[in-house]
């Protein structure tokens, strides 16, 4: 075994490890700077991949049979009631242990969800309920009546506006009752330096914080008195697997272990909405390229490990109610892994181990989880291009991102949270914001603030409309006198909601694994963009009657002649989407965030698209009350006329700058229609997504299958336990989607030509 | 050279992503008119050129400069189709021309039948023919389509003549167009023209609903889609005269 330990002869480099080139990421914690004078780029094909071995396969059995279990008990096969889950709360667990390459799971049982209190006791108990469960009275106790809650502080804090826009609507998915997630601990710094040389950094970053002890000093003390306390639980708890991770990870098989026992310590006390993963394949790929020169690891075995860790991350489970399920479409985590991608120096840094995370979808089958997630760029190596494409074309479990277009905002480390926000690991987070209703929002213009279905007063009391026709130069002005109330109500709890989570539920060891001073982000976001975009297009160019009922509301819209919808690449309604994302982002950058945060924007509805349309009236574009909105920054479905470049193209306008947190689009496509055979339809997807992200797009779900066998499989879902799809964002199984969203998904456009 | 500003067109529609027709992504333009009337079309709303929307060439052409990174990067192009292309021929000369000065490849998607309108211009800016031979017997031809064959097969010659690189489509209908042994003469005639590839088209009731639509009886109500075998079979025919299928 190589065990070669650099040498340590200057004085200021700490590092006590494997021998690998450089320095300064000796000296500091800099995992971008091992990446970087280590990583070794692969620009050859596929073909050198392994297949899974047979104690995989056995163990991926296994794995099944409890995921068939699960979903034949609702959909939760466990669930501790006792146990206050923390990094160490309880007993190693293990699904085969002999035949485990990689050890570590949530509780002491596969796919037990663990209890987990901090974000609401309330929540966690209607979560445990809803399955037949019931939390314990000594639990109850104490969080009912000695130890307050994030759900508990927020609700203290809201306001009145709050609580009124809340109930409404026109704010939605806001997580002040679970979890915010979306913060991405760098778990590669695990196995890089051990526990050891990360508590001595926090000890003296600590050290520094003598002086000028105000509110903002204490809070930093305390919460790196807290990180210090959880990297020490995190060693604890790898110890109890028999695996001393004080030291850096020696070889390829303990850095996928030590870096996976970092995610698995997140994961076991934080129950947040997105729980990614980070960009870790390349910086895996360095140790195993390693082994595997040294002659003391096989291709096999190094897919082995892969195929374990990976499996291990499908399997991660949170307690969550089912109105939460409804609203994201089955169970999703988001193991959001960010791969590929190009350095700032030109070189790639796709590596065979970026092959070996998306040959898992052939050796395992595919799936929701983890969110694979290529960060594309023109300039990736061919060969990666193509098999790519032939992973999407083959399991629809692979969203796309536009690396050449984040890289000039975030440099070339940084992995996507969730969905589509990216961020610099390890060096920045973001405050998670759901979203705000702009198709309601705009009915409220109409309505002098009114809400169209219950009548209440939400908004500010503007005169409403009267005339019978809509005059667009009446409504635009009045719409942004709405957007600007939205945007401040809208920051008002997002500032509320993470003050309180920090307070209640602060996540002590993905923040333990970042820089002590960061960027963060306040990740606001809009649903219902095309529809706003449509209606104001009909407004301008079509005549839109107004009916109202006798309350004075307007309730349904009459539409007399054409107008121009968004998706059809056409600069008379796009400049309307392009100019509501630019309005909204403009408001929010003048308010006044939590611990400073930069305003960012998303344009991402998750599947809740289905959710927020059901809460929303009738449109001007002439949608109806309650039908589900396009998901994203897609087009309103059957709308997009022109073909898929045409869609494509719509989308691809709406501006990054504006929408740093990402614009979401999702695209379906008949297998038939990227062309006739195999070799063409790869060549077809890669160029077109090359094409999309020139055109400056920013993301791309792709699915490629026939509506056929979505409808098959909602009659016969026992025959499709791993169809995978994608939707705004992330994958579901789909055949844990509930009947509304499977039919949701079956309705959108499948582009039957590219 | 056509001055591209002026010449109008009847377009049907455009559809901006095709990789089903010819090589690569493709900007498919659908004129309209037609002569034929095949009982398969799945196109009838292109028959009539009244039924269009006049297009002016420039304007064509800025839309697919739109498109033009997505269809180069796949080595794809502009497809005219319909409708018939050559029932404009001047339309799809100026198109094909402002094409080429894109530095997009064009392919033309035709049944031959007004081929003897196709200029020595059109073809020097076409880069493919896809041309469609509907049945190789002259009767049946004429039963399926309401027109003569002869002046589609003296289209194919003459291509087959200056080297024009053509594809034969060949839609196979279960009880009209599945005659082996006219396809095993028409796979001989595709081999001695030189014909660079062969598509076997297998047929499809997509267009049923435009007909009804149209309330137009569509006679092939109750025809099938030809089977898998079948289609490999005909597909083996044309390989074994030495002709690349898909």
């Amino acid at each position: 075994m190589d065990r070669v330990v650099a040498a340590v002869e200057d004085k200021d480099v700490k590092f006590v490890g494997p021998e690998f080139a450089g320095h300064t990421w000796k000296r500091e914690i800099n995992v971008r700077d091992f990446i970087q004078n280590n990583v070794t780029p692969y620009f050859g094909d596929e073909a050198f991949l392994a297949p899974a071995t047979q104690r995989s396969l056995s163990l991926w059995d296994t794995v099944s049979k409890l995921m068939t279990e699960e979903r034949a008990k609702k959909g939760t096969l466990d669930m501790d009631t006792e146990i206050i889950a923390t990094i160490t709360s309880h007993n190693p667990g293990y699904i085969k242990k002999d035949d485990e390459q990689i050890v570590g799971l949530q509780t002491d049982k596969p796919l037990k969800r663990a209890l987990m209190v901090f974000g609401g006791i309330k929540i966690a108990e209607k979560a445990c309920e809803a399955y037949g469960y019931k939390v314990s009275p000594k639990v109850h106790d104490i969080f009912t009546h000695y130890r307050k809650t994030h759900n508990d502080g927020v609700f203290d804090g809201y306001t009145d506006a709050i609580r009124k826009a809340r109930s409404a609507h026109i704010l939605t998915g806001l997580p002040d009752g679970y979890g915010r997630g979306r913060i991405i601990g760098d778990y590669r710094r695990v196995a890089l330096y051990g526990i050891d040389r990360l508590v001595e950094d926090r000890k003296i970053q600590a050290a520094t914080l003598e002086h000028n002890i105000n509110e903002e000093t204490i809070r930093l003390r305390e919460e790196l008195a807290e990180q210090i306390r959880a990297l020490g639980e995190l060693k604890q708890m790898a110890a109890s697997y028999g695996f001393d991770i004080s030291k850096p990870a020696q070889n390829a098989k303990e850095a996928v272990q030590w870096t996976y026992f970092g995610y698995l310590a997140a994961v076991k006390e934080q129950n947040g909405a997105a729980m990614s993963l980070g960009r870790v394949s390349t910086f895996l790929d360095i140790y195993i390229e390693r082994d595997i020169k040294a002659g003391i690891l096989t291709e096999e075995e190094a897919q082995e490990m892969i195929d374990h860790f990976v499996m291990k991350l499908r399997m991660v489970r949170f307690a969550r109610t089912p109105e939460y399920n409804n609203l994201f479409s089955g169970d999703p985590v988001w193991v959001t892994e960010s791969i590929g991608g190009m350095g700032v120096d030109g070189r790639t840094l796709v590596t065979k181990t970026s092959f070996r995370f998306l040959h898992t979808l052939t050796n395992l089958g595919p799936a929701p989880e983890p969110n694979l997630t290529v960060l594309w760029s023109e300039r990736l190596p061919e060969a990666f291009k193509k098999y790519c494409a032939h992973m999407s074309i083959t399991t629809s479990s692979i969203q796309y991102e536009n690396d050449d277009l984040m890289r000039t905002y975030w440099g070339d480390d940084y992995g996507i949270a969730c969905c589509v926000s990216a961020m610099r690991i390890g060096k920045q987070m973001q405050f998670f914001g759901a979203r705000a209703n702009l198709a309601k929002a705009l009915l409220y213009a109409i309505n002098g603030g009114r809400d169209e279905n219950s009548g209440k007063q939400i908004g500010p009391a503007f005169t409403p409309i009267t005339a019978d026709v809509l005059s667009f130069d009446e409504v635009m002005p009045r719409f942004d006198q709405m957007m600007t109330y939205l945007a401040g109500v809208y920051m008002d709890a997002l500032n509320v909601i993470h003050y309180m989570h920090d307070k209640y539920c602060y996540e002590r060891i993905e923040m333990a694994l970042h820089d002590r001073d960061i960027l963060r982000t306040m990740a606001c976001g809009i649903a219902g963009l095309s529809i706003a975009a449509d209606s104001l297009s009909a407004i301008k160019y079509a005549k839109v009657k107004v009916q109202r009922d006798e309350r004075g509301l307007a309730v349904g819209f009459d539409i007399e002649g054409e107008f121009p919808c968004y998706g059809n690449n056409d600069d008379r309604v796009d400049s309307i989407a392009v100019d509501l994302v630019e309005r909204f982002m403009k408001k929010l950058k003048n308010l006044k965030t939590y611990r400073n945060a930069m305003p960012t924007q998303s344009i991402l509805t998750i599947t809740s698209n289905v959710v927020y349309g059901k809460n929303t009236g009738s449109t001007p574009d002439g949608r109806k009350a309650g039908e589900p909105f396009a998901p994203g920054a897609n087009p309103m479905h059957g709308r997009d006329k022109k073909g898929a470049l045409a869609s494509l193209s719509s989308v691809a306008k709406l501006p990054y700058e504006y929408s740093q947190d990402g614009i979401s689009n999702t695209f379906s496509i008949i297998p038939g229609a990227l062309g006739k055979t195999n070799h063409g339809r790869k060549d077809n997807l890669a160029g077109l997504i090359d094409g999309y992200f020139q055109s400056g797009g920013h993301h791309l779900n792709v699915n490629v299958f026939d509506r056929e066998t979505l409808l098959d499989a909602m009659d016969h879902p026992e025959k499709y336990p791993q169809l995978t799809i994608r939707v705004s964002g992330y994958a579901v199984n789909f055949i844990k989607l509930t009947r509304e969203q499977q039919l949701d998904v079956v309705n959108r456009t499948f582009h039957h030509n590219v | 050279m056509l001055s591209a500003g002026n010449v109008e067109g009847y377009v049907h529609s455009v559809e901006t992503g095709g990789a089903v027709d010819g090589p690569g992504l493709r900007f498919v333009v659908f004129l309209s008119g037609c002569h034929l009337r095949c009982l398969y079309c799945h196109n009838p709303d292109t028959w009539h050129m009244k039924d269009a929307k006049k297009t002016d060439v420039g304007h064509l052409l800025n839309e697919i400069n739109l498109y033009a990174h997505y269809l180069k990067r796949t080595g794809g192009g502009v497809t005219a189709t319909g409708g018939e292309p050559l029932s404009q021929p001047d339309f799809v000369a100026a198109v094909f021309q402002g094409c080429k000065a894109l530095g997009l490849h064009t392919a033309l998607d035709t049944n031959g039948y007004l081929g003897e309108n196709a200029s020595q211009a059109l073809l020097d800016a076409t880069d493919l023919v896809m041309l469609d031979i509907k049945d190789f017997r002259p009767a049946e031809y004429k039963k399926l389509t309401g027109v003569e064959l002869a002046p589609t097969l003296r289209f194919a010659e003459r291509l087959s003549e200056m080297g024009k690189t053509t594809w034969l489509r060949y839609v196979l209908v279960p009880g009209y167009t599945d005659d082996l042994p006219s396809i095993t003469e028409l796979a001989a005639y595709a081999a001695k023209l030189k014909m660079a590839k062969v598509e076997v088209l297998p047929f499809h009731k997509m267009g049923e609903p435009k007909w009804e639509a149209m309330k137009l009886p569509y006679v092939l109500k109750d025809t099938q889609p030809p089977s898998a075998e079948l289609v490999s079979h005909v597909k083996e025919i044309f390989v074994s005269h030495g002709l690349k299928t898909v």
